[in-house]
């Protein structure tokens, strides 16, 4: 009796992870707890467990993602969980089968786990009603993106040894970006101070609700910052006007190593990737000293790990118990 | 075969169009009002008459809904002239104005035609067609409008499109106008809403979904009214839903412009809020908006800025609903709940009773010119029997259009139609 209760409060209560919103401090703590450990096992030689074998991880991606996917894959089969990916084109979904269709039908091959990108906000949680595994969001439209905010974190957790207090600056695409909003409610519940820099055509109405102070200059935003984000500018974005131009853009809102000084000396400097060097970001700061970029895709295959792990296992403990 | 007389007994007559809201007695003859007695002047049924008793019960005037999507032609799996009409008479509704909107569009005395030949040989209500402004929609060429008039067509509207060029909408409505036609426009600027989905705010935020301004729906229905003033045409705003929208009309109005408003009763009942976890029955065209709008449209429906409601049933099956929120189709069904959802209003003491019947049948049937929305002797007997007082809940089960799209799903209702007649013969009975 007293180990069952133990096993409630020691671990994650959640049947998907869809979004960094249905999480409390306590879920992200223990996250971020149990990716530590992942941590130790990528840097092994032999980079690989068992405790996911025999159970069948599928990778749903209907936009196109090298760097999320993959990062996904490597996590899963070092768990020794079977991978396969299946990269849905937004064509073939016009061809008439429904998302919902496309979820019944992978659920009718009984996996354990999918992860799933979609380019409508909300299309993630509409599967996950209607499959009986796990689900990870791995990016819905301009929603969120989880496991991008909880590696963020981890990174941002290692380096500061702590979240809570630290002032975060988000900068860019705002308006455009799951990225953002993921680390906008991490980083307020774990009680951090959290700006967002950036050309008001590319924040969304009602930002400042959502418990964050805007700025629409570098020089102010990025006073006295422990950590600078950087968000990827979609090129395509210059055709609905939003920005006037690359150079425009660059020139005010591009982190190069004038503006970092602005920041505190040894402010983080993050990107979510793949970066468009030269827009948002100079080669030399991307490059530097204060760069975490690397950091943040090693943290991402660890922070997979942990959440994959914590959603799929549970399942054994009921075939054994 | 002449039917037998019917006598509706002991009810309450509510007819704004005879200021009537007291106990009267209605005798119907072949299938029109034949006379009406209040209470203290009744004399009894005459022989052979079959009596209806409306002891503790309400008369309206049979419902007349401006604002009707059907499937038929081309979707007909989504909803036909004959099932709308079946779910119609559910809700209390008589007749209804039927939109062009469909494959194809109706354009054509033709197709006007096959609407009004469908409806004599399958509706148990009575059907209007409506018919496009332009043909095909594609906002270029005007259509007939004189011969779709001719043909059957009591209103003209491009659907859940608007007009975009303004020197083309300024000559619809200047040759609208010798034909005493209304055009009726759902305003919605294509460019300000762009790939909007819901009413852009902290809520669309939240739920990272594209937001559409308010300001796509008052500043094509601004450039609208002055259109409307400037030819002196018949305008009619079909579906507002911002305060603002309210008050342009209203600004309209007192400058005696032939203009006037409608709205949904969505967007009477129901708010952004609504949405919840991207609930797609609540995608609706103008997007459900705040709570502050919503109370700016009750305050413009009782102080008569807003002439009519509608249901704006549209009926969407779940290949076109099933999908997430942004890749859904708007719209939601809405005959068979538009009284009830009325009706609480009239409950919290918003909006009276009379004023209700005016917006959904005595408007509605003066503006477009039809048949209907009065009880005066020899009109003919359309009329629906409500229980005010009567609790229900609505279920997907009991839906009687073909398409289950409501965002009334589980609502709790009080008040609830009894009966339903069109020309004196009953054409639901909610007891079978």
């Amino acid at each position: 009796m007293s180990k069952e209760n133990f096993h409630k409060i020691d671990s994650f209560p959640h049947a998907h992870l869809l979004g960094i919103g249905d999480l409390s401090s306590h879920d992200i703590n223990y996250l971020l707890d149990k990716s530590e450990q992942a941590i130790d096992i990528s840097r092994q030689v032999e980079k690989k467990k068992t405790v996911l074998r025999g159970r069948t991880h599928i990778n749903l991606f209907f936009e196109a993602s090298t760097r999320t996917q993959s990062s996904f894959e490597i996590a899963g089969k070092r768990l020794g969980a079977d991978v396969m990916n299946m990269s849905v084109s937004f064509s073939s979904v016009n061809k008439g089968e429904t998302l919902i269709d496309t979820a019944m039908t992978l659920n009718a091959m009984r996996p354990d786990l999918l992860v799933v990108r979609h380019h409508s906000a909300g299309a993630v949680e509409l599967l996950a009603q209607k499959v009986d595994c796990a689900v990870i969001n791995a990016g819905d439209g301009a929603h969120e993106h989880p496991t991008q905010a909880l590696l963020d974190a981890l990174t941002i957790r290692r380096k500061k040894g702590k979240l809570a207090r630290l002032t975060v600056v988000i900068c860019g695409d705002v308006l455009h970006s799951r990225v953002a909003r993921s680390n906008i409610l991490l980083l307020n519940t774990m009680g951090a101070r959290v700006r967002v820099v950036a050309p008001s055509t590319l924040l969304p109405v009602g930002i400042e609700n959502l418990g964050v102070e805007a700025f629409h200059s570098m020089k102010e935003g990025l006073n006295g910052a422990d950590v600078v984000m950087m968000l990827r500018l979609q090129r395509e974005r210059m055709s609905g006007a939003l920005v006037p131009s690359v150079r425009e853009y660059s020139h005010f809102f591009g982190l190069d190593g004038d503006k970092l000084k602005f920041a505190k000396p040894d402010a983080m400097v993050m990107h979510p990737g793949p970066m468009n060097r030269g827009v948002e970001i100079s080669s030399s700061v991307a490059d530097g000293a204060n760069s975490f970029i690397q950091e943040q895709v090693e943290m991402g295959v660890a922070v997979r790990m942990a959440i994959i792990e914590e959603l799929v296992k549970p399942l054994n403990g009921d075939f054994d118990g | 075969m002449a039917d037998r007389p019917v006598i509706i007994q002991n009810g309450h007559l509510v007819d704004p169009s005879q200021n009537i809201d007291h106990p009267t007695d209605i005798l119907i003859k072949n299938g029109k009002i034949a006379d009406l007695a209040p209470k203290s002047q009744q004399t009894g049924a005459p022989d052979g008459a079959r009596i209806i008793d409306a002891s503790g019960l309400h008369i309206l005037p049979g419902l007349v809904d401006a604002r009707v999507y059907v499937g038929e032609p081309g979707d007909e799996y989504r909803e036909t002239i004959s099932s709308a009409s079946i779910a119609a008479a559910a809700g209390g509704i008589t007749s209804f104005i039927m939109m062009p909107q469909t494959n194809p569009v109706i354009d054509d005395v033709s197709l006007v035609d096959f609407v009004c030949r469908a409806a004599r040989d399958t509706a148990v209500v009575n059907v209007y067609p409506s018919a496009s402004v332009t043909r095909g929609f594609y906002g270029e060429e005007l259509t007939e409008f004189g011969l779709l008039q001719e043909a059957g067509a009591v209103m003209l509207t491009e659907g859940k499109h608007t007009i975009r060029n303004n020197l083309l909408l300024r000559r619809a409505m200047t040759y609208a106008k010798d034909f005493n036609m209304v055009i009726s426009q759902e305003s919605s600027d294509p460019d300000l809403a762009s790939n909007g989905v819901m009413n852009e705010g902290l809520i669309a935020t939240n739920l990272g979904l594209p937001g559409i301004p308010r300001e796509a729906e008052i500043i094509p229905l601004e450039r609208d009214l002055r259109l409307a003033a400037l030819t002196g045409g018949n305008y009619h705003a079909a579906k507002i839903s911002t305060s603002d929208s309210a008050k342009a009309v209203a600004y309209y109005k007192n400058n005696n412009h032939n203009v006037t408003a409608g709205t949904s009763i969505n967007h009477l009942s129901l708010n952004e809020i609504d949405i919840g976890r991207y609930r797609t029955f609540f995608r609706l065209s103008p997007p459900l908006r705040s709570e502050e709008d919503r109370q700016a449209m009750i305050e413009a429906l009782g102080d008569g800025t807003i002439d009519i409601l509608v249901s704006s049933h549209d009926p969407q099956d779940v290949n076109t609903k099933r999908h997430p929120f942004a890749e859904a189709a708007t719209g939601a069904i809405g005959m068979e709940t538009m009284l009830a959802a009325a009706l609480r209003l009239y409950h919290d003491e918003k909006i009276s009773l009379s004023r209700l019947v005016e917006a959904m049948s005595t408007n509605p049937a003066r503006i477009f010119s039809i048949p209907g929305g009065t009880l005066k002797k020899t009109s003919r007997a359309d009329l629906t029997i409500i229980d005010l007082e009567k609790p229900w809940i609505m279920s997907e089960e009991n839906i009687l259009s073909k398409s289950k799209n409501t965002p009334f799903e589980q609502a709790r209702f009080l008040g609830m139609v009894l009966q339903t007649m069109v020309a004196g013969r009953i054409i639901h009975n909610h007891n079978g």
